[in-house]
């Protein structure tokens, strides 16, 4: 095991790091930057937040042409990389349109590829999904899909070139945490190779921890840090959350068991499960 | 004194009107051919600094105060009835959020909510009611400030003239302030326009009297009573730089709504829809930034009548007293943002 105490060594910290499509990062949040009260305070979260990506909506935001430059530079301004995303695009033709525009304006191939298919959940339309995945990758993007746990769908994301996975783990928005914690630890049982990035429905730091510590790579939210009362010290409570998620992760958690195992040894005494009089 | 005030929108017409009351004598001078013309044009005319708490920073609550005792005694043209925040039964996890958040408030029933607005009476179960809150008509406001400029003799206006970065257009005056919004882009480079867009319908089968904030996750939305059985829905927040160009999906959402605070709105007349850009620096904060003998009054985003006399009398003062306002200068933004 890389991890000797409770105390973090920081050599051994540096080679935990993480890699999308051959680029190696070392913090393992993903932030949104849309719903943030002002850009500066937008700024001020990232910074706190140790985020190295940073999602960017190019549908709502770009108007005709580039209308949305201004905003987009103080993106770029940040320092992070950006991973464009589809966020409210609903046909395979709109996701391919917005990934092209998305590619000229922030010049990154990776896209975070959004095809949504209804809209009360927001959730995910899969056919499309897929459809626009394999148009996206023959055409050279490196698709980072925002899908739901399952596992077929998964398996025809990766065969439709995507080499990062991002199940969600609740709707977006809904701040609900992980829905189907059984179904997120199957999928990371069933692609133990592949980077796996729980997206949308993260609600508090102990959701993002649980995902860590089921052994998923990455977190990716927005609103949790966006809508909190102070997002710039909610950005830096996420960061500490996963660090202690993916920390508990590699140390391998004890399993829990039903009867009490008590953590003062007892051999040795006269009666035990009797009360002293 | 004589006095150059560069824009006839809501911050240059607070500002003229300060210098005048001081007895200055002042020149507006505006690119469109009437006052008010550019984004106040579009404005709600809510007067909810309790309100601007949920999102806003404390200096915007702050000097939003200051609006209120404005547009009642100075400029009187406010009413007073509050102001109503309501969710849909399924978002009612935001009014609770925004209590959280703000003050001066007291959560309604629906029995209440039906004595204070009939027209709302079962239409929901909950809201909250800010009720020393205010609201105006921005038009209405815009004319009434250039009645009281001319009829005090001391202010004269240019129409249809350009004062732009190369001082074309600047006439021979002790101080100029710059009110131009975002066409002052030109000299303050980090400005930037947040497109937002908003509509008028006229129906004269509800009655509100005071504005209805309906609560929704991603597009919380305003209706303000206006004259005439008019009702003014807005605005979205688009971080784009695009004038004039109204997207259907804005209307569908604000349409929708207005539909869900009242079906009745669903056989109002559209009157009006429109755009523009609201100026904003990136912290989103207003500032007035000084250049030798000139004023930037600018950045004040979605809250143009909520802050323009608070930034008007800070600029007289500054100009006549040389007094200075750390919560509107550069040099103290962090100060006012820890604050």
């Amino acid at each position: 095991m890389p991890w000797k105490s409770s105390c973090p060594d920081k050599a051994a910290e540096m080679t935990d790091t993480l890699s999308f499509y051959g680029e190696t990062l070392t913090s393992r949040l993903l932030v949104g930057t849309a719903l943030y009260p002002s850009p500066a305070i937008l700024a001020d979260a990232i910074r706190a937040s140790g985020a190295e990506v940073v999602t960017v909506s190019l549908r709502r935001e770009s108007g005709a042409g580039r209308a949305g430059e201004s905003f987009w530079s103080l993106i770029r301004n940040l320092g992070v990389r950006v991973l464009p995303n589809t966020a409210g695009c609903r046909t395979v033709k709109e996701a391919v349109t917005t990934a092209e525009m998305a590619r000229d304006v922030f010049g990154t191939p990776w896209i975070k590829l959004e095809v949504i298919g209804e809209d009360d959940t927001l959730q995910p339309d899969v056919f499309g999904l897929v459809e626009a995945a394999r148009i996206l990758s023959r055409d050279g993007f490196n698709v980072f899909p925002y899908t739901t746990e399952d596992l077929v769908v998964a398996e025809k994301l990766l065969a439709a070139g995507c080499e990062v996975l991002m199940p969600w783990g609740a709707p977006i928005g809904t701040g609900r945490g992980l829905n189907n914690p059984y179904g997120l630890k199957a999928m990371r049982a069933h692609f133990p190779g592949v980077p796996l990035v729980v997206d949308a429905g993260i609600g508090t730091p102990s959701h993002a921890a649980a995902a860590m510590e089921l052994g998923y790579d990455a977190i990716l939210l927005n609103t949790a840090i966006a809508k909190a009362g102070d997002p710039v010290a909610m950005a830096k409570a996420f960061a500490l959350a996963l660090d202690a998620g993916r920390l508990g992760y590699r140390a391998g958690p004890m399993e829990p068991r039903d009867m009490a195992a008590p953590s003062t040894p007892v051999i040795g005494r006269a009666f035990t499960g009797v009360a002293r009089a | 004194m004589r006095i150059s005030v560069i824009g006839a929108g809501v911050a240059g017409l607070t500002v003229a009107y300060e210098f005048v009351r001081a007895g200055c004598n002042v020149v507006v001078t505006e690119r469109r051919a009437a006052s008010g013309r550019g984004c106040s044009f579009y404005a709600g005319g809510m007067l909810a600094p309790w309100c601007e708490a949920e999102s806003s920073e404390p200096v915007v609550v702050d000097l939003g105060f200051e609006a209120l005792a404005y547009w009642r005694d100075v400029v009187p043209v406010a009413s007073r009835n509050g102001s109503l925040l309501v969710a849909p039964a399924r978002d009612l996890p935001e009014l609770t959020r925004f209590g959280r958040r703000t003050s001066h408030f007291e959560a309604l029933d629906t029995e209440a909510i039906g004595a204070l607005e009939p027209d709302l009476a079962g239409r929901f179960g909950r809201a909250l009611y800010f009720k020393d809150e205010a609201h105006l008509d921005p038009r209405e406001a815009v004319v009434a400030l250039e009645r009281l400029l001319r009829d005090s003799g001391l202010a004269t206006f240019r129409f249809d003239t350009d004062a732009d970065d190369k001082g074309a257009g600047d006439i021979d005056a002790d101080w100029t302030i710059d009110c131009r919004g975002f066409a002052a882009k030109d000299r303050l480079p980090d400005l930037r326009g947040v497109k937002g867009e908003m509509l008028i319908l006229q129906t004269r089968d509800i009655s509100f009297s005071r504005p209805i904030q309906l609560l929704h996750p991603r597009t919380p939305v305003y209706i303000v009573p206006r004259a005439d059985g008019r009702f003014m829905v807005g605005a979205t927040m688009v971080e784009n730089e695009e004038r004039g160009r109204v997207t259907a999906r804005a209307m569908l959402d604000l349409l929708g709504a207005a539909y869900t605070v009242h079906p009745a709105f669903g056989e109002a007349e559209i009157v009006e829809m429109g755009c523009d850009l609201r100026p904003a620096f990136p912290d989103n904060l207003p500032r007035i930034r000084r250049e030798g003998r000139r004023l930037f009054v600018n950045g004040l985003f979605r809250h143009g009548f909520l802050l323009a006399p608070a930034l008007a009398s800070r600029a007289r003062r500054m100009v006549l007293d040389g007094a200075h306002f750390p919560e509107v200068s550069d040099a103290d933004q962090r100060q006012r943002q820890s604050a």
